[in-house]
C-alpha cells in the first residue's frame, strides 16, 4: 500500500497491562468527574446508534432502582461486522474495566456480556479472564460480578430491548420505547447497555484523559473507530482509524482500484456510490454517514464486477428472515420489498413499481417499532436510488 | 393524583393525567385513531402500527397506543404523512391476509375489512403474499376454527389467552416471514390445553379465529318434519342478542328472542334458566351434604371447598391445570347439560315425543359449550343430550337469514314446561350470579329465612372485581341443620381463568379456607362469554350486567326453589335432590387431562 494516507491508530488493540492501576485510579474519583470526562471526550455509542455514553451512564445513575445492571452488548450480528469479536479476544480487560467503572457509578452489582451465539468459542477464555478480573475487583473492594449470557443466533437480539427480553428467557422481541433502558432495562431495572467497543474506549479515556480522545476525529465524531473492512479489498480486516475521514480516502486506502460502491454500516447501513465517495464523511456529521447506524463499523467494498441487485437481494433475504415478525411494517414490508424487486427484475412489475417500494421503505423507516425495520430503508433506498438501472435490467 | 399534562392533538388543546397514552388523550376529545392490535382488555403491544400519529418536529411517527403524552406535544392524527403511512400499513396487512371477504365467516364484521374499506385499499396494493405461504386451517376443534391465512399477527389472541386466561394455548413461533400464531408443537387446538372459552374469538379482528358454526345442521333439523326440535336459551343470551341485531348493549330482549325462535321454526322454545334453577337445587344440596359430611361425619374423602361446574371452560381448565382438584368440582352438570338430559327423557315423555327423533339445540353465550355437548360424559339420556350448540352470534345470523325484523317483534313467552324460571336463574349469566342464586336457596333451606340482604340482592358477590369474597354467618338454623349453627359460610367468586388460577393456587397453598367457590371462565361471567356479540369491552360487559340484574328484579319469582316447575319436576319425576334419577341424569364426574 503505497498511498497509505489514513491514520492507523492503536488505542483499542494496544495491550496495556495496567488494568489494576487504571481501575484503582479511576474508582476513587467522584462519579461526576468521571461522567464529565466521558461527556467532554465526545464518546458516542459505537454500536451504531451514537448515543453519548457519558449521558447514558448519568441517566441510569440518576434513575432509582432496587437493582441496576451493566450489560456489554456483544451480539455482533450486523453483516460485515467482526470487530467486537477481535476486541473481546485480544483486549477483554479493557471492556471489563469499563463495565466495572460503570457499575460503580450507577450502583450495579451485576453485569453481563451478551455474547453472540456464534462466538461460543470465546467462552472458555473469557471465563478464565473473568475469574482473574473478579479477583482484582475483590482486591479493589468493588462488589461487582460479570457473567456471560450466550445468545441463540437471532440478529434482532442485538437490539437492546430485544436483548433484555432474550435474557429474561422470553422471545427476543423489541419493546415499546419509552421506557428506555436507563429507566427500565433488564428485569425492568435501570440498565446501561453499551457496545463492546464503546466500553473499550472508556478505558482509554480513563487512562489518557478525555482530551486525547477528543483531539481525534472531527466535530461531533470524536475519537477513533474500529472498522471491519470486507468485500473487494486486497486487505480485508479490522482497522482502527481516526473518525471523520472521507469515503474517498478510505477507498483509496482499502479499495482494489475498481470500487463502485461502499456499503457503510452493514445491511442496515447506506450504500454510497463512487460519485459520492469524496462528499461522504464517515462520522456522525452530515446526513449520509455510515456511523449513526446499528453496529457501525462495517465497511463493505463492491467493485464493478458486483451486481447491486444481488447485493440488495442478499440484504433483503437477510431482513425477511431476521425480522422478529412482531410489527407490520418490518414483517410484511421486508417481504414486499424482496418480492417487489424480484418482480421488477423479472418484468412482472413495471419499473415504476420501484417507486412504490421506495415509498414503502420510507413508511417502514418512520413506522417500524425498532432499529431493524427502520433501517431497512437505508440500504434499500440508497441502492435502488443509486443503481436503479441494475434493479431493472 | 399525578400531574396534568397539556398537549394539542389536531390543534385541539387537551389536558390529561401523566401516563395517559396519546390514543386515550385523543379519545377524550372525540378523535378516533384507528387501531388493530390494541384492545381495551389487553396490555399494549404496539405491533400493528396502524395507530401511528405525527409529532410536529419529529421525523418518525409515534404509535399512539403505546406512547405516553408529554408536556407541550403537538400531535397530528390526520396529516398527509400519517394518512400515507397508515394506508401503507393497512395495504401490508391486507397483502398477508387471505382477503377472500365474500366467503369469510367474518365478512362484514372484520376490523381489517372495515379499515381497508375506509382507506380504499385498491387493487394497486402490494403483492399478495398468500400464494407464497404455508398456512394451516385447523378445523378439528368442536368449538374454534383457526385459520392462519386470515391472521394478521396482532397477537390479541395470544395476549387474551395468556393475560386474561393464564392458559397460553396460543403463542408466537418462528420469526420474520415465518412468524405465526400457533399452539404447543403446532398441534391442533383440540389436542392442546385450549379451554375452548372463545375469548380469543371475541377479540380476533379478522376471521382467523371463529367459532365452529352449526347453523346449517340446525336448519336441517328444523326443516325435517320428522324431527321435534327443542331449543333452550342460556341466561346471558337474552341481554346480549340485541347487540348483534343492531341494538345498543344492555337491552333485555327475552320476549323478542322467544318470538324469533318460534318464527325460526323450533318446535319447543324452552329455557336453560329452568335448569339453572335446577342446578341451584342440586348443587346447593350437594354443598350442604358436603358440609355435613365434613363437619359432622368427619368424612375425609369429601372435599371442600366445592367449586361450581357450570362453566365448561373452567371445567376443562381444571382438568388440565389442577387435575388433583377435580374432586372439589360439584358433580352437578351445567344447566345446558341438565337440560339436554331432561329434554330427551322427562320432556319427551311429557309431550309424548320419541327421543330418537328429537333434536336438542342450545343457544349459548359460549364456545366451550359446543365442546361440552360433545363430551362422552353427556349422553345420559341414551342419546347425545345436546345435539347442537349455537352461540348468541349464530342465533343472530339465523334471525337475519330468516328475514325477521327483530326489533319490531312482539314479546312472546317460553313454552310451559321447562320454560319457567326465577330471577336467581337469570343472574347465572353474570359473575357471582351462581353464588348469589345458591345462597338465596341454601340459606333459606338451612334457616327457613330469606338471606339477610336487602331485596335478596347479595351485593358483596356482585360487580367486576377480579376476586370477591363473602362470608355469611348461619344463625338459628332449622333442627336438621343444627350442626351449621354459628358456622361462617365462606365463599369466593372469580371470573376469568387468570383469577381462577390465583384462587386455586391459594387453595392449594392452604392460604384460603373457602367452603364454596364460583368460577366462570370468562371475564364478567357468561355475559362476557366467547359466544357473545363482538366487540367486547369493560363498558359493554357492565351494560350487560346491569341488564341481567334488572331482569332479576323484574321477576316475580326470585329464588330457584320457588320456581313452580322445579317443585313439579321433583314431585313428578326426580323425586328428591341428589336422588337416584338426579344422579343418573344430572350429575357427572370429570377426569384429568395432561398439560401438554
Amino acid at each position: 500500500m503505497s498511498k497509505k494516507n489514513l491514520k492507523r491508530l492503536d488505542l483499542i488493540f494496544k495491550n496495556e497491562f495496567d488494568t489494576e492501576a487504571i481501575l484503582a485510579k479511576t474508582l476513587v474519583r467522584s462519579h461526576d468527574e468521571i461522567i464529565n470526562d466521558l461527556i467532554s471526550s465526545g464518546l458516542k455509542g459505537r454500536g451504531g446508534a451514537g448515543f453519548p455514553t457519558g449521558l447514558k451512564w448519568k441517566l441510569t445513575a440518576d434513575n432509582p432502582g432496587d437493582e441496576k445492571y451493566v450489560i456489554c452488548n456483544a451480539d455482533e450480528g450486523e453483516p460485515g461486522t467482526f470487530k467486537d469479536r477481535e476486541i473481546l479476544s485480544s483486549v477483554p480487560h479493557k471492556v471489563l474495566a469499563g463495565m466495572a467503572v460503570c457499575a460503580k457509578i450507577i450502583g450495579a452489582k451485576k453485569g453481563f456480556i451478551y455474547l453472540r451465539g456464534e462466538y461460543k468459542f470465546l467462552v472458555p477464555e473469557l471465563n478464565k479472564i473473568l475469574d482473574e478480573f473478579h479477583a482484582l475487583l475483590d482486591k479493589l473492594d468493588l462488589a461487582f460480578r460479570v457473567a456471560i449470557f450466550l445468545g441463540s443466533g437471532a440478529y434482532i437480539c442485538g437490539e437492546e430491548s430485544a436483548l433484555f427480553e432474550s435474557m429474561e428467557g422470553k422471545r427476543g422481541e423489541p419493546r415499546n420505547k419509552p421506557p428506555f433502558p436507563a429507566q427500565k432495562g433488564y428485569k425492568n431495572m435501570p440498565t446501561v447497555i453499551n457496545n463492546v467497543e464503546t466500553l473499550a474506549h472508556t478505558y482509554s479515556i480513563f487512562k489518557y484523559g478525555p482530551e486525547k480522545f477528543r483531539d481525534l476525529g472531527v466535530k461531533d465524531s470524536r475519537g477513533s473507530k474500529v472498522f471491519s473492512v470486507s468485500g473487494d479489498t486486497p486487505i480485508p480486516g479490522i482497522y482502527e482509524l481516526e473518525f471523520g475521514m472521507t469515503l474517498q480516502k478510505f477507498v483509496d486506502d482499502f479499495g482494489d482500484g475498481d470500487a463502485k460502491a461502499v456499503q457503510v454500516g452493514g445491511a442496515s447501513g447506506f450504500c454510497v456510490p463512487r460519485k459520492k465517495f469524496s462528499k461522504t464523511v464517515i462520522g456522525y456529521q452530515g446526513k449520509l454517514t455510515g456511523v449513526s447506524l446499528p453496529t457501525g463499523g462495517s465497511m463493505m467494498i463492491f467493485n464493478s464486477s458486483r451486481s447491486m441487485y444481488n447485493v440488495l437481494h442478499n440484504y433483503l433475504d437477510f431482513f425477511v428472515e431476521e425480522s422478529c415478525g412482531q410489527c407490520t411494517p418490518c414483517r410484511v414490508g421486508t417481504q414486499q420489498l424482496l418480492l417487489g424487486v424480484e418482480a421488477v427484475k423479472k418484468g412482472e412489475k413495471p419499473s415504476s413499481y420501484l417507486d412504490k417500494l421506495l415509498d414503502l421503505a420510507e413508511t417502514m423507516r418512520i413506522t417500524a417499532k425498532c432499529g431493524l425495520g427502520q433501517s431497512v430503508a437505508n440500504s434499500f433506498s440508497s441502492i435502488v436510488e443509486n443503481f436503479r438501472e441494475e434493479m431493472i435490467y | 393524583m399525578s400531574e396534568k399534562i397539556n398537549l394539542r392533538i389536531d390543534n385541539i388543546a387537551v389536558s390529561v393525567t401523566e401516563g395517559t397514552t396519546i390514543l386515550d388523550a385523543a379519545k377524550k376529545i372525540n378523535i378516533r385513531i384507528p387501531t388493530l392490535c390494541y384492545h381495551e382488555d389487553l396490555c399494549v403491544a404496539g405491533n400493528c402500527r396502524v395507530c401511528m400519529v405525527e409529532q410536529v418536529g419529529s421525523d418518525r411517527l409515534l404509535p399512539s397506543c403505546a406512547m405516553p403524552v408529554a408536556e407541550g406535544m403537538e400531535i397530528l392524527t390526520n396529516s398527509l404523512k400519517v394518512r400515507n403511512a397508515r394506508k401503507k400499513i393497512i395495504e401490508l396487512l391486507v397483502s398477508e391476509h387471505r382477503a377472500e371477504c365474500t366467503t369469510c365467516y367474518k365478512n362484514g364484521k372484520c376490523e381489517l375489512q372495515e379499515l381497508s374499506s375506509e382507506y380504499i385499499v385498491g387493487e394497486d396494493g402490494f403483492i399478495d403474499l398468500i400464494p407464497f405461504k404455508d398456512y394451516t386451517i385447523d378445523l378439528f376443534s368442536p368449538s374454534i376454527i383457526k385459520d392462519d391465512s386470515k391472521c394478521i399477527r396482532c397477537q390479541r389472541c395470544i395476549r387474551t389467552c395468556a393475560e386474561l386466561q393464564s392458559v397460553s394455548a396460543l403463542t408466537v413461533s418462528h420469526k420474520g416471514d415465518q412468524m405465526k400464531v400457533t399452539s404447543f408443537f403446532e398441534k391442533p387446538m383440540y389436542e392442546v390445553v385450549c379451554t375452548n372459552c372463545g375469548q380469543c374469538v371475541n377479540r380476533c379482528p379478522t376471521g382467523a379465529l371463529t367459532e365452529r358454526t352449526y347453523i346449517d345442521h340446525v336448519w336441517a333439523a328444523i326443516n325435517d318434519d320428522r324431527k321435534h326440535v327443542v331449543v333452550q336459551t342460556a341466561p346471558a343470551v337474552r341481554i346480549a342478542l340485541g347487540e348483534a341485531l343492531g341494538m345498543p348493549p344492555g337491552e333485555i330482549v327475552t320476549g323478542k328472542m322467544v318470538a324469533a325462535l318460534r318464527r325460526l321454526g323450533f318446535d319447543s322454545v324452552l329455557d336453560t334458566n329452568f335448569t339453572a334453577d335446577l342446578t341451584i337445587i342440586e348443587e346447593g344440596n350437594e354443598l350442604l351434604q358436603r358440609l355435613k359430611k365434613v363437619l359432622v361425619d368427619k368424612d375425609e374423602s369429601v372435599k371442600l371447598p366445592m367449586t361450581t361446574s357450570c362453566s365448561p371452560g373452567w371445567v376443562k381448565f381444571i382438568e388440565h391445570v389442577f387435575p388433583e382438584f377435580l374432586e372439589h368440582v360439584s358433580t352437578a352438570k351445567s344447566p345446558q347439560q341438565m337440560f339436554g338430559a331432561l329434554a330427551k327423557t322427562f320432556y319427551a315423555e311429557r309431550i309424548d315425543a320419541d327421543p330418537a327423533e328429537m333434536v336438542s339445540v342450545s343457544v349459548m353465550p359460549c364456545t366451550a359449550k359446543k365442546f361440552e355437548a360433545d363430551r362422552p360424559e353427556m349422553r345420559s339420556s341414551g342419546y347425545k343430550d345436546v345435539d347442537y350448540v349455537l352461540t348468541t352470534r349464530e342465533l343472530a345470523l339465523m334471525i337475519k337469514q330468516a328475514g325477521i325484523d327483530f326489533t319490531s317483534l312482539p314479546d312472546d313467552d317460553y313454552d310451559s314446561i321447562m320454560g319457567v324460571s326465577s330471577g336467581a336463574a337469570v343472574i347465572f349469566g353474570a359473575t357471582g350470579g351462581v353464588m348469589e342464586a345458591a345462597l338465596r336457596t341454601a340459606y333459606e333451606v338451612v334457616t327457613g329465612r330469606e338471606v339477610p340482604f336487602e331485596n335478596l340482592n347479595i351485593e358483596p358477590v356482585r360487580g367486576m372485581d377480579n376476586v370477591r369474597e363473602a362470608t355469611i354467618k348461619i344463625e338459628n338454623p332449622l333442627p336438621d341443620w343444627a350442626f351449621l349453627d354459628g358456622v361462617e359460610l365462606k365463599t369466593c367468586v372469580a371470573h376469568g381463568l387468570s383469577n381462577a388460577k390465583k384462587v386455586m393456587e391459594a387453595v392449594r397453598a392452604g392460604a384460603a379456607d373457602y367452603h364454596f367457590i364460583e368460577i366462570m371462565a370468562c371475564p364478567g361471567g357468561c355475559l362476557g362469554g366467547g359466544g357473545q356479540p363482538i366487540p367486547t369491552s369493560p363498558e359493554i360487559r357492565e351494560k350487560r350486567s346491569e341488564a341481567i340484574y334488572l331482569e332479576d328484579e323484574l321477576k316475580v319469582i326470585r329464588k330457584s326453589h320457588e320456581n313452580p316447575e322445579i317443585v313439579m319436576i321433583y314431585e313428578k319425576f326426580l323425586k328428591e335432590p341428589l336422588g337416584h334419577k338426579s344422579h343418573e341424569l344430572l350429575h357427572t364426574h370429570y377426569k384429568g387431562r395432561s398439560r401438554y
